[in-house]
């Protein structure tokens, strides 16, 4: 069995907010190897955005994170500010869900890319702008020269988020953090961009973690993925163990409620109810009140993240049951 | 979004807006009149000429003579110079102080946000113009004496136009993008937020020029910005005074150039808020 050496190793992460009166992220741990893909999955207000500031440090101060974030063996938690400038945008990169608020309006995008360059190489003025150069036909940005010299506004949606994209990528990260990319573009530029990032991947073996709440997006680009409710981790495995055998009520339920082409049509499940807010999470698992397999126990004790498999864990007292009633997208 | 595209759209490439185009002209114009104001004047606005005390306007003295038989043109274009320099220097240090303490407060937040409120709050009890002639009454009357105490007090107000869009705009998240590519604090201020920030600023400050010199008018006429016999708006209006019901044309032209320069600034201002509205 060969284990790859994570990249990025999440310990107990914790995030609350207002004075550890609200849980946003709970207890979770997760990691995210050399080269792979993980999928952050959930409905809004899960958490997953918040796991993703709070690897990069960027929650409001109103937030208080805890646990261990391992980057490459360092807790980056603890790192000093200088220490977090160089990782930051050096190794570990972020875009946004909204490339049109994500870029600095009245900078042109030659002057977006190269600030990077400038921070984190030790390239000179020239070899900055070739480098901009680059980045922009690697993105896929035609005439990269005229378009260089443009603001923002002058570019559409993908093209913006394809901006955004080479300026996190200017300096190589080895990881590339995804805050949903794709939600705010049209469906067929959606493809566009997902298949750029996996291109990207390829081209320069980074890791990547794709917060997305759309399990089609997780199917087509994830080697991985961890589903997320009400701040935990309620199951992890490969795309290809999760979509076929779910082993937790929730990811069931997540599931079938997503349409599929081509195969036998059957009733589109729903889950009943809406996410807890932050401040009415039930005891006993989260989920509990919306399950149609919740039994006693659910409402007592919450479940932990159990070994179910190799590499496959899952929190749910009722899995036996779950896994009976099949998957729902086979 | 498409609010701005049609507006883009419907205004011709390279064409300045109107109010712009008009108030710099009376702008530049201004700084032109008060740098060469001896190419306009026909006569030397300080010598007296005691056969013409106090004429109407007439052909020999376009905007009259005062009780000395000065010439009111002359003096007038004169006082351009003094005016115009009333304008910019009397604000150029506080749009720069306020701006810089502005943006490192709205960024800053917390405790050094709360130190701010309190100095704003304490400025803004006193009515300006009180406090000015205060701070002025200390230092002694006199233009740079003046410009400080304008300064000291006009600062305030830019901080906090500033703060309040530094706040908005730190909260983006161009501005989290920012932090996350690993800038420093200084550079993702200055170079990232400041810019998208200050058009408010900016504006205020034309106005802001137009109020200074309603104010140093205001002083001079007082007696505590500029002195007689320098020729300066409010220090001819102060000089008319006593002559409105007989010679009425010694304060109403300095009067109408107050206006006409105070209309050029405020049509820039407006001009230069369309001009340099972010486009997003």
């Amino acid at each position: 069995m060969n284990t790859p050496v994570p990249a990025l190793e999440v310990r107990n992460l914790t995030a609350t907010f207002g004075d550890g009166r609200l849980t946003a992220v709970n207890d979770i741990s997760f990691a995210v190897a050399e080269g792979e893909v993980l999928g952050l999955v959930g409905e809004s207000g899960s958490g997953k955005s918040v796991t993703l500031r709070s690897i990069m440090r960027l929650l409001p101060a109103s937030g208080a994170v805890s646990g261990e974030i391992l980057w490459q063996g360092e807790d980056i938690l603890k790192m000093s500010d200088r220490q977090l400038r160089s990782v930051r945008g050096g190794q570990i990169s972020i875009i946004f869900q909204e490339p049109s608020t994500a870029l600095n309006p009245v900078l042109t995008v030659a002057v977006q890319i190269e600030e990077n360059l400038k921070a984190h190489t030790e390239l000179d003025r020239s070899g900055r702008a070739a480098r901009a150069r680059d980045l922009m036909d690697l993105v896929g940005i035609p005439e990269a020269r005229r378009r260089l010299k443009e603001y923002p506004h002058q570019f559409s949606g993908g093209m913006r988020q394809r901006v955004m994209i080479a300026i996190a990528l200017a300096s190589n990260p080895k990881l590339l953090l995804a805050d949903e990319p794709t939600t705010a573009l049209d469906v067929t530029i959606q493809d566009q961009i997902l298949k750029l990032i996996l291109d990207l991947r390829d081209e320069l073996s980074m890791s990547v973690v794709l917060v997305t709440h759309d399990l089609g997006v997780v199917a087509a680009t994830c080697d991985r993925m961890a589903v997320m409710y009400a701040g935990r981790i309620v199951e992890t495995g490969t795309v290809q163990q999760v979509f076929s055998e779910p082993n937790h009520a929730y990811t069931r339920g997540l599931l079938g409620s997503v349409p599929h082409a081509g195969t036998e049509r059957t009733k589109l499940l729903s889950i009943e109810g809406i996410p807890p807010g932050l401040n009415e999470i039930s005891s006993g698992c989260a989920f509990n009140p919306r399950c149609e397999f919740a039994t006693q126990i659910c409402g007592t004790r919450t479940p932990v993240l159990e070994q179910t498999g190799r590499g496959r864990q899952a929190a749910c007292f009722n899995r036996d049951a779950v896994i009976a009633s099949g998957s729902p997208v086979l | 979004m498409t609010e701005t595209a049609n507006h883009r759209a419907t205004r011709v490439r390279g064409r300045l807006p109107r109010p712009l185009v008009i108030g710099g002209s009376i702008l530049l114009l201004s700084l032109f009149i008060g740098t060469f104001p001896a190419l306009f004047a026909p006569y030397d606005p300080n010598v007296f000429d005691y056969g013409a005390l106090l004429q109407p306007p007439g052909f020999a003295h376009p905007l009259g003579t005062d009780n000395f038989g000065r010439d009111m043109l002359s003096r007038v274009i004169h006082a351009y110079t003094i005016d115009m320099q009333i304008a910019f220097f009397a604000t150029v240090f506080a749009f720069v102080f306020g701006t810089i303490v502005g943006a490192l407060v709205g960024y800053a937040g917390g405790i050094a946000e709360v130190l701010f409120g309190r100095v704003v709050d304490a400025v803004i009890t006193f009515p300006f113009l009180v406090l000015v002639i205060a701070i002025v009454s200390v230092l002694g009357p006199g233009l740079v004496n003046m410009y400080i105490a304008v300064s000291v007090v006009g600062w305030v107000f830019y901080a906090r136009i500033i703060s309040a869009e530094i706040k908005v705009q730190k909260q983006l998240d161009y501005a989290d993008a920012g932090r996350a590519m690993g800038y420093t604090h200084m550079r993702i201020i200055f170079i990232h937020l400041l810019p998208n920030s200050i058009t408010p600023a900016v504006v205020y400050w034309m106005t802001d020029m137009a109020l200074a010199i309603l104010l140093g008018s205001s002083l001079g006429y007082l007696g505590l910005g500029a002195q007689p016999p320098s020729a300066e708006w409010g220090v001819l209006i102060a000089d008319g005074k006593n002559f409105m019901a007989t010679a009425w044309w010694i304060s109403v032209f300095p009067g109408l150039a107050i206006v006409l320069t105070g209309l050029g600034f405020s049509l820039a201002g407006d001009g230069l808020a369309e001009l340099l509205r972010v486009k997003r």
